[in-house]
């Protein structure tokens, strides 16, 4: 892991002193926040693997903690990550990967600061698992610089949309072709009329989600992120990143699910049976080994060995929540028939570990279906990892207009 | 304890630790790379199964190469007794690449769990022959023995015989089921040092002897083993002449650590053989054809292979952790290798069944491999404790106790 840091031409006591020099002209406590931002921004403090002249220095990432502990111990302000998921997550190395200067020079700033929260406008009702499959028309008009895009349909699971100014939209822009290749990725304006969000209740009582009802919408041409029918391409690239990023956190032991469970382990002699320690033992240990194995991951990762262990990661993790969250409802037993809040209200985060049992239980069952399917990671990792033939299709050859839905 | 007492909030092993380094060395690759091409061309499978069918189960030729040559004998023992001082690390490496072959080999029972126990003893002659590669030793245990508190018996010092030497011990007594004795030349056997019956088990001083396999008084016989690849031996010791090798508490204590090293190291061996069962089973049914196009684009087998991968995956994980652990005496030891027992057990088990059911027919038949792995996989799941016992150690390990217990 060192030796990425070592390696790159920037060292991290250059990186740390890069700090110091910047928070001399630059004091937190008395800039406003969004002005200490941008000034971090502009000078490449930011994040560290971000381009030159975009916020960082081309450094790899590993060197970003270095940097963020130094501003911490300043008591610097932060942007505030995870309010702005989507666009630090997904969007930011999208518009990094497939953007023009142009979209990287308006954009980047304002997503990195968190004055513009980004959203991803991607699954359908129609379209989850085969998302190349999606309904949402995006019609050109001719106009200057391009023209612009006429989007109608609607889009689902959408995160943080209530407060996004910008979302990352895969559209259908020809019907006549393949699927695959009828698709063309664009930045979408959140905040015009044609774009109505409303809240998607879910199994848990709240709504941390989203529907986003298009109708009539209007993207420029300039905001089109990659060429009109790459899409495809690009969206590709948006959903490596969100693969990579669940399970990708170190956790100290009992840091996870398994941590509750064996709290009420701890705390309830009264509630253990045989089986029940059979299995508190099994799940114990298989989530010991899950970090274990989530940590030999972010090892490989840091000596230059990205490795496909993403996809396990995140089978493995959908898998023990759902399994322990069951084993600690059986074992909190009248307790667990109760429930906390039905309430619908806004939820911005998963909230595991502030709430009860039986929230964990039920959310805990979206693990395995939000960001790929358990089933949809087993066929990447069969095809891509174990290099297992694709199943025959029917769907790949033929114009989208004449699929069957 | 007391009931106002307040109870742990965490378990004993929960405080927040660095985790050491999971990967592999670039002198780990090139020890693999050695081990396996060594393997490749001395032990592929028709090999290993002829032999099974022979009365030298054991490959000893190729045990003196592996052994001398390639030095995987003397990797745990220092350099300063002839061996090559590296670590468990190293030694997990071996491990996983004779595991992949099923090799007939007693690298387990003499380079990790014997060499292991006479480095805590420590005895720096039979060190020294075993580095040399000139010294084969067992200890003599069943193979289903347990790093457990309370050791396997059943061996007794009697009283010496005219013309013994001073020092020398005469053992008497039977061990079923032990590992790579057959091909030893030496064996460690853990005797109590007055009768057992006449004082309370657990006050009995125990102490360690080493017994020449061809000892008068000495009988070896070959156990018709689940898994031939590793076949197992009942000894029957009568009035044996031994050398003590190390006494009191500390012999247990060498046979534990030897025990624990065994259990780990046999986790790794599970890894290297889980992970051959995947590659061949990936392998054949890309080659399959069955309803006009090959079987592997069935998504019932993909799915079943994908989770097979992500359970090496983990083993994997939990295997290296335990390596580490050990090369480093690390305080998490215990827990590590329960961890790496339990996965890479149940990992090579699922591995070698699904091996043979998803080859079909020709997995269930003798001229396969699979029937290999598979013994081989089952048998060590057992070896050194199940993976159901190592996860029972995480009662008291982890702070996890059962019923019954505030």
């Amino acid at each position: 892991m060192t030796g990425t840091i070592d390696a790159s031409p920037v060292s991290a006591d250059g990186l740390r002193q890069q700090v110091r020099d910047f928070l001399a002209s630059h004091d937190p406590a008395s800039l406003p926040q969004v002005d200490f931002l941008r000034a971090r921004f502009d000078a490449g403090l930011a994040a560290v693997h971000y381009p030159p002249g975009l916020g960082g220095q081309g450094l790899p990432r590993a060197m970003q903690p270095v940097l963020d502990a130094e501003f911490a111990a300043a008591g610097a302000p932060t942007n505030q990550a995870d309010r702005n998921p989507i666009g630090l997550g997904m969007a930011a190395p999208t518009i990094l990967a497939f953007g023009n200067e142009e979209q990287k020079a308006r954009w980047l700033r304002p997503l990195w600061t968190g004055e513009e929260v980004w959203c991803q406008l991607f699954s359908e009702p129609g379209a989850g698992s085969d998302l190349a499959g999606l309904a949402t028309r995006a019609v050109h008009q001719d106009g200057p610089h391009g023209g612009q895009w006429v989007v109608d349909g609607q889009k689902v699971w959408t995160s943080v949309a209530h407060h996004a100014q910008w979302g990352l939209l895969l559209a259908r822009t020809d019907p006549d072709v393949p699927k695959h290749a009828g698709l063309t990725y664009f930045g979408c304006d959140m905040t015009q009329p044609g774009v109505e969000v409303r809240p998607l209740r879910q199994l848990t009582g709240e709504a941390e989600f989203n529907e986003v009802f298009l109708t009539g919408a209007v993207v420029r041409d300039v905001d089109r992120i990659g060429d009109v029918g790459a899409g495809w391409r690009v969206a590709q690239g948006t959903l490596m990143n969100e693969r990579v990023s669940i399970g990708g956190t170190a956790l100290p032991r009992e840091g996870g699910m398994i941590g509750p469970a064996a709290r009420n382990w701890r705390e309830h002699p009264e509630r253990r049976t045989p089986g029940l320690h059979d299995r508190m033992l099994r799940l114990w240990a298989d989530a010991e080994v899950a970090r274990l194995a989530s940590a030999r991951f972010r090892q490989s990762l840091a000596a230059g060995q990205p490795g496909p262990e993403g996809s396990a990661a995140k089978i493995v993790f959908a898998r023990l929540n759902q399994e322990i969250s069951a084993f600690e409802v059986e074992l909190s037993g009248a307790d667990g028939l109760r429930y906390d809040d039905w309430t619908m209200r806004r939820s911005g985060a998963v909230d595991f570990y502030g709430r009860e049992v039986g929230y964990r239980y039920l959310r805990s069952r979206g693990n395995s279906i939000e960001g790929g399917t358990s089933e949809i990671l087993r066929n990447i990792i069969a095809e891509r990892v174990l290099g297992l033939p694709a199943e025959p299709r029917t769907d790949t050859k033929v114009p989208w207009k004449d699929l069957p839905r | 304890m007391s009931t106002t007492a307040p109870s742990a909030p965490t378990g004993k092993g929960t405080q927040a630790r660095t985790i050491p380094d999971l990967l592999y060395s670039a002198d780990e690759q090139d020890l693999r790379d050695a081990v396996r091409s060594l393997l490749a061309g001395r032990a592929d499978w028709p090999a290993v199964l002829a032999r099974t069918e022979t009365s030298q189960t054991y490959d000893t030729g190729l045990w003196r190469v592996l052994a001398a040559e390639v030095g995987c004998a003397g990797l745990l023992i220092p350099e300063s007794l002839g061996g090559a001082g590296a670590s468990f690390r190293e030694a997990a490496v071996v491990a996983e690449e004779t595991g992949r072959v099923a090799a007939p080999v007693p690298y387990l029972g003499s380079a990790v769990v014997a060499t292991a126990a006479l480095l805590a003893a420590p005895d720096a002659e039979l060190l020294a022959g075993l580095a040399a590669g000139t010294l084969t030793a067992a200890l003599a245990v069943p193979f289903a023995s347990r790093p457990a508190a309370e050791l396997p018996g059943g061996v007794r010092v009697t009283p010496p015989q005219p013309g013994d030497v001073g020092g020398q011990a005469r053992l008497t007594g039977t061990i079923a089921g032990v590992a790579d004795a057959l091909p030893a030349d030496v064996l460690l056997v853990l005797a109590a040092s007055v009768p057992p019956d006449s004082v309370p088990p657990d006050s009995v001083p125990a102490a360690l002897y080493a017994v020449q396999a061809d000892a008068p008084g000495l009988t070896v016989t070959p156990v018709v083993s689940l898994d031939q690849t590793r076949q197992l031996a009942d000894l029957a010791l009568d009035s044996v002449p031994a050398r003590p090798v190390v006494t009191g508490p500390d012999a247990a204590a060498a046979v534990r650590a030897a025990l624990t090293a065994g259990a780990a190291m046999l986790a790794s061996e599970q890894l290297g053989l889980a992970e051959k069962c995947l590659e061949i089973t990936v392998s054949y049914l890309k080659e399959r054809y069955q309803f006009a196009r090959p079987v592997g684009s069935f998504q019932a087998l993909k799915h079943r292979l994908a989770d097979l991968w992500v359970a090496v995956l983990q083993a994997r994980a939990g295997a290296r952790y335990a390596a580490a652990c050990l090369a480093e005496g690390d305080p998490d030891t215990p827990v590590a290798v329960a961890l790496a027992k339990a996965a890479c057990g149940d990992a090579a088990t699922l591995a070698a069944q699904e091996c043979v059911q998803l080859h079909g027919g020709i997995g269930f038949t003798w001229e396969h491999p699979a029937h290999l792995y598979l013994k081989r996989a089952k048998s060590a799941s057992t070896g050194f404790g199940t993976p159901d016992w190592h996860r029972g150690t995480l009662a008291s390990l982890a702070g996890l106790p059962g019923p019954g217990a505030a």
